[in-house]
Order: C-alpha cells, then sequence, then structure tokens
C-alpha cells in the first residue's frame, strides 16, 4: 500500500481540486451552472482534504478528527438556519474565521520551529506575511460582522483626523516584530506582538468605515483571506494552497474593484476612513425644521392602480421584513390590471451586490422585469409611480447635486424623476450611510411609514377593493 | 522549489483573474460565497502541521481550534452558497413554462 502514500499521487489529486476549483468557478458564472459549479467546487475541496490525509506518517489523527468534528457541528446549522437577509454578515464570518486559521497556524509553525531557526528566509516572509494579514482578516471581519447584525453601531466610529497616522503606527509595530523575527529574532513575544498588533490594525480599520461601505471592506477582507492562504501555501510548500488562495485573492480582488466601481469610490478611499464625518454635518442641519408628505395605504393603492408604468425599488427594508413575496404579489397584481411593473436593481441595493436579485428570484419575478441601474435610469422620466420599499442611499438626489454629501459622486437611480414617488419606510431614521435623504423631503414624494412587508400587504389588500 | 510555486502563484492569479472577470451583476453575492468557501483550504494547512507531529498542549490546542476555524469557513461556505443558489435552481425548470 506505499503507493497510496506516494507523494505524487498527492500532488495528482491536488492538480485534480484545483482543475475543480477553476471549473467551478467558471460555472459560478453562469445562472445556468451556478449550482453545479459551487458543487464542483466542493468536490475539488473534499479531493483536497483526501490527499492531504494520505500524507505520509500523517499524526495526531484524532485531533484532527476532533478539529473538523467541532468544525462541521458549528459550521452546519450555522449555514443551514442563517436568514437570506443575514447572509452578508455570515460571509463576513466565515471569511474571518479562515483568516483566523492561518493566523494560529502560522503561530504554531513559528512555535514549533524554534522562530523558524532552521526555514530559509522565504518560509518565514511568507509565515509572517499569512499570520499579519490573516489575524487583520479575522478581526476585520467579525467588526464588518458586528456593524452587519447591528451588534455595533454602522455608523462610522473613529478617531477623525488621528485615524490614519495611528493606523500606519500600529501597521509599523507588526511589520517591525515581523523583521525582527525574518533577521534572527527567537523571541515568542514578536509573533504574539504580531498577531496582536495586526489584530488592532483589523479593527482600527474596518470600526471607521460606514455600514454603506461594508460589502466592499468584505469582498476586500476575503480578497486579502486568499492572498494570505496563497502565502502559506508558499511556506508550507502546498500547491493546493497557493492555487486555491491566489484565485480567491485574483477573484475577491476584481470583485472588491466592481463593487467600489458601482458606488464611484476608491478602494483607497474607503481603507482610508471611510465615509468622511464633515459632508454629512451640513445634511444633518436641514432636516430637522422640514416637513414630509404621508401617505396611507388606500391612497397609495388609488395612485398605483391609475398609473400606467410603477417602478419598484426594493432595498434593504425589504430584505429586512422578508417582503419579497408580498411585493411580488403586489406587481401581480397591477400587471393583471393591465400597469407597466419594473424593478429597478441598485448594484448596491441591500448590503451586496446581487442581495435583491437573490430575494426577488426567491418571490419568483419573472428575470425580465428586474432591471438594472443603467437600463432602467431613462425610464423613471415616464413612469408614474416609483414605489422606493426599503431603499434610502441609492435613491438619495443629493449623490448628484450636493458635493458636500458624503455620498456624492455615487452612481443613483434617479426616483426623483418620476410623476410620483412613495417611499415606503420604517421611520425618518437615516439610512446605512448616515445621510438624510433629500428625496423624502421632495414635494412629489409621499411618504408611508411602517413594515414594509405590512405596508405592501395592506396597499395590495386595498388594490382589490378598487 | 521556491522558483516553481512563486511560477504557480502567478499563474494562478492570473486564471483567477480571467475566470472572475465575467460575473454579471446578479451571481456576485453567491460569488463572493463561493471563493469565500475555496480559501478554506487552509484548514489542509492545519491538517499537514499538526500531523507532521506538533507537541505541546498549546501547539496541540491552537490546531484543533484553527481547523475547527478552516472546516466552518470550507462547509459553511460551500453550504451557505448552495443555499443562495438554490433560487436560480428552483428558477431555471420553471422559466419556459411561465413564459407561454
Amino acid at each position: 500500500m506505499s503507493w497510496i502514500h506516494d507523494q505524487r499521487l498527492i500532488q495528482g489529486l491536488y492538480i485534480v481540486a484545483f482543475a475543480l476549483f477553476i471549473y467551478g468557478l467558471m460555472g459560478l458564472t453562469g445562472p445556468r451552472t451556478a449550482v453545479r459549479g459551487n458543487l464542483i467546487a466542493a468536490v475539488g475541496m473534499a479531493i483536497a482534504v483526501g490527499a492531504t490525509l494520505l500524507t505520509p506518517g500523517l499524526g495526531n489523527w484524532w485531533l484532527i478528527l476532533l478539529g473538523v468534528a467541532i468544525g462541521t457541528a458549528v459550521g452546519i446549522p450555522a449555514a443551514r438556519t442563517v436568514r437570506m437577509t443575514a447572509m452578508p454578515q455570515m460571509v463576513a464570518l466565515f471569511n474571518g474565521v479562515g483568516g483566523g486559521a492561518i493566523a494560529l497556524i502560522a503561530w504554531v509553525e513559528f512555535r514549533t520551529s524554534e522562530g523558524f531557526a532552521h526555514e530559509p528566509a522565504y518560509v518565514s516572509v511568507a509565515s509572517l506575511f499569512a499570520a499579519l494579514i490573516g489575524s487583520v482578516s479575522f478581526w476585520g471581519s467579525n467588526i464588518a460582522f458586528g456593524k452587519l447584525q447591528e451588534v455595533l453601531p454602522g455608523r462610522p466610529i473613529g478617531v477623525g483626523r488621528l485615524q490614519q497616522p495611528l493606523n500606519l503606527v500600529v501597521l509599523l509595530v507588526a511589520l517591525a516584530c515581523g523583521v525582527a523575527i525574518v533577521a534572527g529574532q527567537r523571541s515568542e513575544v514578536l509573533v504574539v506582538g504580531l498577531l496582536v498588533a495586526a489584530a488592532v490594525l483589523g479593527v482600527l480599520m474596518v470600526l471607521p468605515i460606514g455600514g454603506a461601505d461594508m460589502p466592499v471592506v468584505i469582498s476586500l477582507l476575503n480578497a486579502a483571506t486568499g492572498l494570505s492562504a496563497a502565502a502559506m501555501g508558499l511556506a508550507l510548500d502546498n500547491t493546493a494552497l497557493i492555487t486555491a488562495g491566489m484565485i480567491v485573492g485574483a477573484s475577491g480582488s476584481i470583485l472588491t474593484n466592481l463593487m467600489a466601481k458601482a458606488m464611484n469610490r476608491s478602494i483607497a478611499a474607503i481603507v482610508a476612513g471611510g465615509f468622511g464625518g464633515n459632508g454629512s454635518s451640513s445634511t444633518l442641519a436641514v432636516a430637522g425644521d422640514r416637513a414630509t408628505r404621508q401617505v396611507d395605504a388606500a391612497d397609495a393603492a388609488i395612485q398605483l392602480a391609475f398609473a400606467n408604468q410603477v417602478i419598484i425599488v426594493p432595498g434593504y427594508g425589504m430584505a429586512v421584513a422578508q417582503a419579497q413575496h408580498a411585493v411580488r404579489d403586489l406587481g401581480s397584481q397591477l400587471e393583471a390590471r393591465g400597469v407597466t411593473v419594473y424593478y429597478a436593481i441598485h448594484p448596491v441595493a441591500g448590503r451586496m451586490p446581487g442581495h435583491m436579485n437573490v430575494l426577488l428570484a426567491e418571490a419568483d419575478v419573472p428575470y425580465e422585469q428586474l432591471k438594472e441601474m443603467d437600463d432602467v435610469n431613462g425610464e423613471f422620466s415616464h413612469t408614474d409611480v416609483t414605489l422606493v420599499i426599503g431603499a434610502n442611499d441609492v435613491t438619495n438626489p443629493a449623490a448628484r447635486t450636493d458635493p458636500g454629501s458624503p455620498i456624492y459622486g455615487m452612481p443613483i437611480l434617479n426616483v426623483d424623476d418620476s410623476r410620483s414617488i412613495i417611499v415606503l419606510k420604517r421611520s425618518m431614521n437615516r439610512g446605512f450611510a448616515g445621510v438624510d435623504n433629500e428625496l423624502y423631503f421632495d414635494p412629489k414624494t409621499s411618504m408611508l411609514f411602517g413594515d414594509a412587508k405590512a405596508s405592501v400587504s395592506e396597499i395590495a389588500k386595498e388594490l382589490k377593493e378598487q | 522549489m521556491l522558483m516553481d510555486n512563486l511560477a504557480v502563484l502567478v499563474l494562478a492569479g492570473f486564471v483567477g483573474f480571467a475566470v472572475i472577470s465575467k460575473v454579471p451583476n446578479t451571481l456576485h453575492t453567491p460569488l463572493m460565497s463561493g471563493t469565500n468557501a475555496i480559501h478554506g483550504i487552509v484548514v489542509l494547512g492545519g491538517f499537514i502541521v499538526l500531523g507532521a507531529g506538533a507537541d505541546g498542549v498549546l501547539n496541540k490546542i491552537l490546531l484543533v481550534v484553527a481547523i475547527a476555524f478552516g472546516t466552518i469557513n470550507v462547509v459553511g461556505g460551500f453550504l451557505v452558497t448552495d443555499r443562495m443558489l438554490g433560487m436560480f435552481k428552483a428558477k431555471a425548470p420553471r422559466s419556459p413554462e411561465g413564459s407561454r
């Protein structure tokens, strides 16, 4: 049975595994093949795990099984029971534990190799890089989770102007520890210092970032974890880690870039401190003394019933209220009355790109009715009623008109072009970016306060009686 | 060995770049979740270091935690992605009928 522990067999299986990863990811690029793609990637992972367990002379079997058992016992229920609205923070959490795993492995490597005493320099450099990024990713992801789960306040928390010098100092401390280790210092205080400094850096980097930027941050941390997995692969001379980690690093970078672009922001600006606090103060001041118009469900139903074209703009509020089925019912009722209905999907509506598409697809809204921002923006000017359901920042005209606004320059849905606007909202609370929405004070806009699902069902009920 | 690995690293980066650059908006969330599951491959690092005979209680505890973390990343990541994509699965066979 010696062949089964042959290093070439393991290497061969790794090649099969990363081929499956790439094939699986190709599948994930189309709606029809995506489910299979994910499955194929999972099979690749199973093969890579199996191959690694064939490594000659592998010991500590019970402990390995114990770790896997704990991970499975935690991971499966978490993934099974998470609500659709909570998916983004779940991804953040899964990403974080991956980073945490890397940091811990690097730490143990340091301990078992007596501070990399007998290793070539590149092993220590790669391990320490992996440790640093892994620790940043773990703590940063946990803060992102806390913000999205609303355990922590979503608004930016920071120390203002001192933020960037402070971050830089903490980064330099981490790097100094790393350099000292590579230079031959063997003290464990250094590696712990590196991990702690990286942890502080992760927290400091994510805390000042406003909730609206959080998807970009999660994506960025996802890419970072991939890169640190690749670095760990270099240190351990493991092809599977190098290829899989690097593919994730590359894909995550692209996704991050796409998401940042959709918000007309640079990744550097987001990381450098999120939405600045200066601009928002000017818009805050005017909010208090202006009135909004309110409407009740019956009025809203009448307006909708006599419209020729209605555009529904879903946002996070729809996701929170799980209102997608009610929204679909309302949409179908309007269609049955001969009203043209579209759904306008902003690229970053909700908490992640595609968040709204996923929810509306769940409610069986036909694909043809889902319009992306660039396709739908011309439609608003000949739309009678736009129904905004729990979307806020992505409809704020300040992004076009007020250079002082923190969201200035972000492409938005031109909801204010339509003849009238009905906004369903829980309260006058601000959106995730923490700024007031000019749209609500537009004379064409009327507000219907309440839970999105209750309001939509109410409108649908009134509509039946028309 | 280092140079071979670096070559693999660079090529894998370009592969990742080429494969991913063509994803429609709709699939960004599942894609992020899917790639997230793939970097859970670090669990292999835990197997290798622990299996190579790491001793000492602290080392063992740290590695068991690392393997548990990595497993959560892999298992949870793929399952969550599958749940998100389940909506597309149900959609595909039904849409031709619906368009009649």
